[in-house]
């Protein structure tokens, strides 16, 4: 047994670019407790050990993802100009920060950021780190406060469950892990090289995935449960994730561009949200005026 | 020489579990530790970007911590990591700095990245720049909330 343990830290240790580290300290750890060497509680602390250093190795801190963000949100706002409006931009940020603060992950790096898109297109995004982008085409889908608040929510959700570092193609989270674990803060020109590289691949991944192929649907309806319950924390009416996709699905053209494209139907979201939705409390009045005066005042003009 | 590996693996562990103990780490660039554990609740002090904490209790997502100046109060556990951040002022602690325990501030997807990412693309920053800027003050945030007749949930 003695000899056994060390063993097996090496053979973690040894192959640290290996995708599953943790697999190999539980196998292992398993053989040798099968075998009678050690008993199946230090056969757990061990392969409990193997998980930790596999994570290690899959994790980006949240000041990377921040930075993905950074250059994610980029891009997209290069193809969908930004609306130069501050009062409908501060506005879209007091709600989405009330939101986000609802959310169990209410702080990233450097906060969520919320921005209009001059864009027909019904779309909305969220970038790791938290930036949120949604179009003209979603806000007009909106008719009130709390129906927006189910798209922001749905997004901030997004942010929450991670789904935009999940994007990361496997191949490309392995050289990027691998290269970012190796390079330090001062890097060489080569190694700025091979990171940027990486960089680069993710954003390429991040980006597709948000603007041209879409989450998948599980992830989509994850979202989508998350949102509703961020919204009754909040005090809207849960419910309004689904007076919002009503509202899209009668915009629903399914070959047309934008969530059509990147969504499961409407119908079929609202089938799904509806059990979460139905399970959390509504609150006595959902239709405020002050809310209603706020939301006109702020994008009536947009 | 196996034992020598077999007392290093432990110790990793045990270091882990010290440091885990009753230590966490500010993984945010900037927070603040509020008098009670709330968003809305006033704010005590500022912590950083790799500020060591001292966990005194913890309560539905909140910690109750203390700073090296002694100074308390709350903040939320996603704004916290059992990591310590290690900030590269500290001199080249690069080797190392990927295992479970120990993060190095600013290493990998960086500033230095992003700006050569810009310099081979032209990307235009600019609005992302501005987006940056519009973070919204606790008292916004209040009135905000108090006016649609809506709550901060403490969870």
């Amino acid at each position: 047994m003695k000899k056994l343990i060390p063993a097996i830290v090496l053979l973690v240790l040894l192959f640290p670019s290996c995708e599953s580290l943790g697999e190999i300290g539980n196998f292992g750890a398993d053989l040798a407790a099968a075998g009678g060497y050690i008993s199946q509680d230090q056969a757990d602390a061990i392969g409990s050990a193997a998980d930790s250093l596999e994570k290690a190795f899959e994790t980006l801190s949240p000041e990377q993802e921040y930075y993905l963000g950074r250059t994610v949100a980029a891009t997209i706002m290069d193809t969908y100009p930004p609306i130069d409006d501050p009062a409908a931009n501060s506005y879209l940020n007091e709600l989405g920060q009330a939101l986000a603060l609802a959310s169990d992950k209410p702080y990233t790096f450097n906060g969520y950021r919320f921005i209009l898109l001059d864009s027909d297109e019904i779309n909305a995004f969220a970038t790791p780190g938290g930036f949120i982008l949604v179009t003209r085409g979603m806000l007009e889908c909106a008719p009130d406060e709390g129906a927006l608040a189910a798209v922001l929510a749905h997004e901030i959700a997004h942010v929450q469950l991670e789904h935009g570092i999940k994007a990361i193609k496997s191949s490309r989270w392995t050289d990027a892990i691998t290269k970012t674990a190796i390079a330090g803060v001062s890097m060489t020109d080569a190694e700025v090289a091979e990171v940027t590289q990486s960089f680069s691949g993710s954003i390429t991944d991040i980006t597709n995935t948000l603007v041209v192929s879409g989450y998948s649907r599980d992830q989509e309806r994850q979202a989508d449960e998350a949102a509703a319950v961020i919204l009754a924390r909040v005090g809207y009416d849960p419910a309004d994730i689904i007076l919002m996709l009503e509202e899209m699905n009668a915009r629903w053209d399914p070959d047309g561009a934008g969530f059509a494209d990147t969504h499961p139907s409407p119908e079929d979201r609202i089938r799904k949200v509806r059990k979460t939705v139905d399970e959390l409390p509504s609150p006595e009045s959902r239709n405020l005026p002050v809310r209603d005066a706020r939301y006109a005042a702020a994008l009536g003009g947009i | 020489m196996k034992r020598i590996l077999a007392a290093l693996g432990l110790l990793a562990i045990v270091s882990t579990a010290l440091w885990a103990a009753d230590m966490m780490s500010v993984q945010v660039s900037e927070g603040e530790l509020r008098a009670r554990a709330g968003f809305t609740s006033p704010v005590v002090t500022n912590v950083v970007y790799g500020d060591q904490v001292e966990i005194l209790r913890d309560y539905r997502g909140w910690y109750q911590v203390k700073t090296d100046d002694r100074q308390s109060g709350w903040i939320h556990g996603s704004a916290l990591t059992d990591k310590r951040i290690v900030l590269s002022s500290s001199g080249d602690v690069a080797t190392g700095a990927s295992s479970d325990e120990v993060a190095l501030a600013g290493k990998g997807f960086n500033a230095e990245i992003e700006a050569e990412y810009k310099s081979q693309t032209s990307l235009d920053f600019s609005w992302v720049d501005r987006m940056q800027t519009w973070g919204i003050s606790t008292e916004d945030l209040i009135s905000f909330l108090d006016k649609g007749e809506l709550e901060e949930v403490a969870e």
